[in-house]
C-alpha cells in the first residue's frame, strides 16, 4: 500500500487522533474521583494544619483516612458574604481563584458599586470546634505569588482579633526563597498576632527587614522574597478584610 | 537477540552521560531520592512503551506525518502517567509538578523512536527503549543520593546524618544548601562524565 497518498495520511491521522483521544477520555473518566479525592484530602490536611490538628500525620498508617477522621470531628464548613449573612454553598467546593477574581474586579471599582459587587464574592468559613469547646474560625486567604497562586488559612481565636495559627502554600515559588512561605518556621510567627488594633482591620504586616519588636501585627518577611512575602501580605489583607462584618458580629 | 541493544545504554552510551540527553529534567528532579526514582520509573515505562507502539505502527506510518504520530503516541503515555501518578501517588505527583509533562519533551524518547525503533521489530525496540529508560534513570538516581544525602541529610526521607551531628544541636555539622539547588546537580553530572571518561578512553575526543 502508499503510505505516501493524500487521502491514507489524512486517514491515519483521523483514526489515530479518535482512537487515543477515547483512551485517554476514558482513563481520565476512571481516574477522576480517586484524584479528586486526593486533591480534597489535600485541602482539608491543610486547613487542620493551621489549627494543629493533625498531629499524627507523619506516623498515621492510612494519612488520608486519618485526615478524614480529623476533619468530619473538627471543623464545620460554612459559607458567607460581606455582609456576614450565610448564603447557600458549600464551603469546601468554593472556588477560591474565582472568587479573588471577584474580589479584584470589585476593587478596581469605588463606592456604592464596590460593595455592590463583593456582594457576589462568596466567602468560605471553617469553623473548628476545639477539645475545650472554644470556636476557632478558619479563613482561606487566595492570591498570585510570583511565579504562580499561593494560598492558605488564617484560623482566628474565639475573640476573632488574635491569629491562632496559619498555614500557607503555593504552587510553585522559588525554592529556599518564596517557597519558604510554605514551611511552619515561617508560619509559626503568625500565633498571637492581632489583625485588628482598637476595632481598625490592620492586617497582618509581612516587613520585609523584620518585625519590629514592640508591633503586634508584624511577622519577618522571606529574605530574597520579597514579591512573595509581598503577595501574600495582599492575599491576606484582601481576603480577611472582607469577613469584617463576619468577625464584627460574632465578637 | 543481541546483548549490546540493553547492555549499552546503561553505561557504554548512558543517554545522559554520554549522548548528554534529558540534562534540564535530571538536574529538575533529583532533589530527593523518591520523587528522582518515581521520575526514573515513569521515563523507563513512557521510553519503553513509546518505542513498542511506534515499532508496531512502524511500516503503517506515513512518511510525512512521521514526527506528529510519534508525539501523539508519547504524549498519549506522559498523560497516561501523568493521571495515574495523580491518582495513586498524589505526593509524588505534587513533587514532580511540570516535569511528569515534560517528560514528552525529554530528547531521549523522540531519540530511539527516530534512531532505533523506526528500523526495528517491536520486541528489540522494547528493550531498547526500556534501556535507554534506565540509562537515565541510572543517572537520576545517583545524583539524588548524592543530593539529598548532603543538601539535606536524608535518604527517602529519612534521616541518616545523626541529628546530634548538627551544630543546632550542639555538633559540627551543618548540611550544604548548595545540593539542593540546581547548579549543583550539573556540578555532579559533570563529574559523573569526567568519571565515565576516564574509565571510557574511546570517549575522549583527539
Amino acid at each position: 500500500m502508499d503510505t505516501n497518498k493524500n487521502s491514507y495520511t489524512i486517514i491515519y491521522s483521523t483514526v489515530m487522533v479518535v482512537v487515543v483521544a477515547a483512551l485517554l477520555a476514558f482513563v481520565s473518566m476512571t481516574l477522576k474521583d480517586r484524584q479528586q479525592r486526593n486533591i480534597d484530602n489535600e485541602t482539608q490536611k491543610t486547613i487542620l494544619s493551621s489549627v494543629n490538628l493533625v498531629p499524627d500525620i507523619e506516623t498515621a498508617a492510612d494519612k488520608s483516612a486519618y485526615v478524614q477522621d480529623q476533619y468530619n470531628k473538627y471543623i464545620t464548613p460554612l459559607v458567607f458574604n460581606t455582609k456576614g449573612e450565610k448564603v447557600e454553598g458549600e464551603a469546601f467546593k468554593v472556588n477560591l481563584s474565582e472568587q479573588t477574581k471577584l474580589i479584584k474586579a470589585a476593587e478596581a471599582l469605588e463606592g456604592e458599586a464596590r460593595a455592590k459587587a463583593l456582594e457576589n464574592v462568596k466567602l468560605p468559613l471553617f469553623q473548628c470546634k476545639m477539645d475545650d469547646g472554644s470556636i476557632v474560625n478558619i479563613i482561606p486567604v487566595y492570591g498570585a505569588g510570583l511565579w504562580g497562586p499561593i494560598w492558605g488559612y488564617i484560623a482566628l481565636q474565639s475573640d476573632n482579633e488574635t491569629i491562632y495559627g496559619a498555614t500557607f502554600a503555593h504552587k510553585g515559588e522559588t525554592p529556599g526563597l518564596g517557597a519558604e512561605i510554605a514551611t511552619t518556621h515561617f508560619s509559626k510567627q503568625f500565633e498571637g498576632k492581632k489583625i485588628y488594633e482598637d476595632g481598625v482591620f490592620t492586617s497582618v504586616i509581612i516587613a520585609k527587614g523584620g518585625a519590629k519588636p514592640d508591633t503586634v501585627n508584624e511577622v519577618d518577611a522571606i529574605s530574597g522574597g520579597t514579591i512573595t512575602s509581598r503577595a501574600l501580605e495582599t492575599a491576606i489583607r484582601s481576603w480577611v478584610s472582607l469577613y469584617s462584618s463576619f468577625l464584627g458580629q460574632n465578637k | 537477540m543481541n546483548k549490546e541493544i540493553y547492555k549499552n545504554p546503561i553505561f557504554k552510551s548512558n543517554p545522559v552521560t554520554v549522548l548528554v540527553l534529558g540534562i534540564c529534567s535530571s538536574l529538575a528532579v533529583t532533589v530527593k531520592l523518591e520523587p528522582a526514582c518515581v521520575m526514573a520509573l515513569s521515563v523507563i515505562a513512557v521510553t519503553g512503551f513509546s518505542s513498542f507502539i511506534i515499532s508496531i505502527l512502524r511500516n503503517t506510518i506515513p512518511n510525512r506525518i512521521r514526527i506528529i504520530v510519534q508525539l501523539v503516541v508519547v504524549a498519549m503515555l506522559v498523560i497516561l502517567v501523568d493521571q495515574i501518578l495523580k491518582a495513586f501517588s498524589y505526593e509524588v505527583s505534587k513533587q514532580l509538578s511540570v516535569f511528569v509533562g515534560l517528560i514528552i519533551t525529554n530528547c531521549i524518547v523522540m531519540g530511539r523512536i527516530e534512531a532505533f525503533a523506526l528500523g526495528n521489530k517491536p520486541i528489540p525496540s522494547l528493550i531498547d527503549g526500556l534501556a535507554n529508560g534506565a540509562g537515565y534513570g541510572l543517572v537520576l538516581v545517583v545524583l539524588a543520593f548524592f543530593r539529598e544525602l548532603i543538601g539535606s541529610g536524608t535518604l527517602f526521607g529519612h534521616q541518616i546524618i545523626p541529628l546530634s551531628w548538627y551544630v543546632k544541636n550542639g555538633g559540627f555539622y551543618e548540611n550544604n544548601g548548595l545540593f539542593i539547588l540546581p547548579p549543583m546537580a550539573l556540578i555532579l553530572a559533570g563529574l559523573l562524565i569526567w568519571a565515565q571518561r576516564s574509565i571510557q578512553k574511546d570517549l575522549i575526543e583527539k
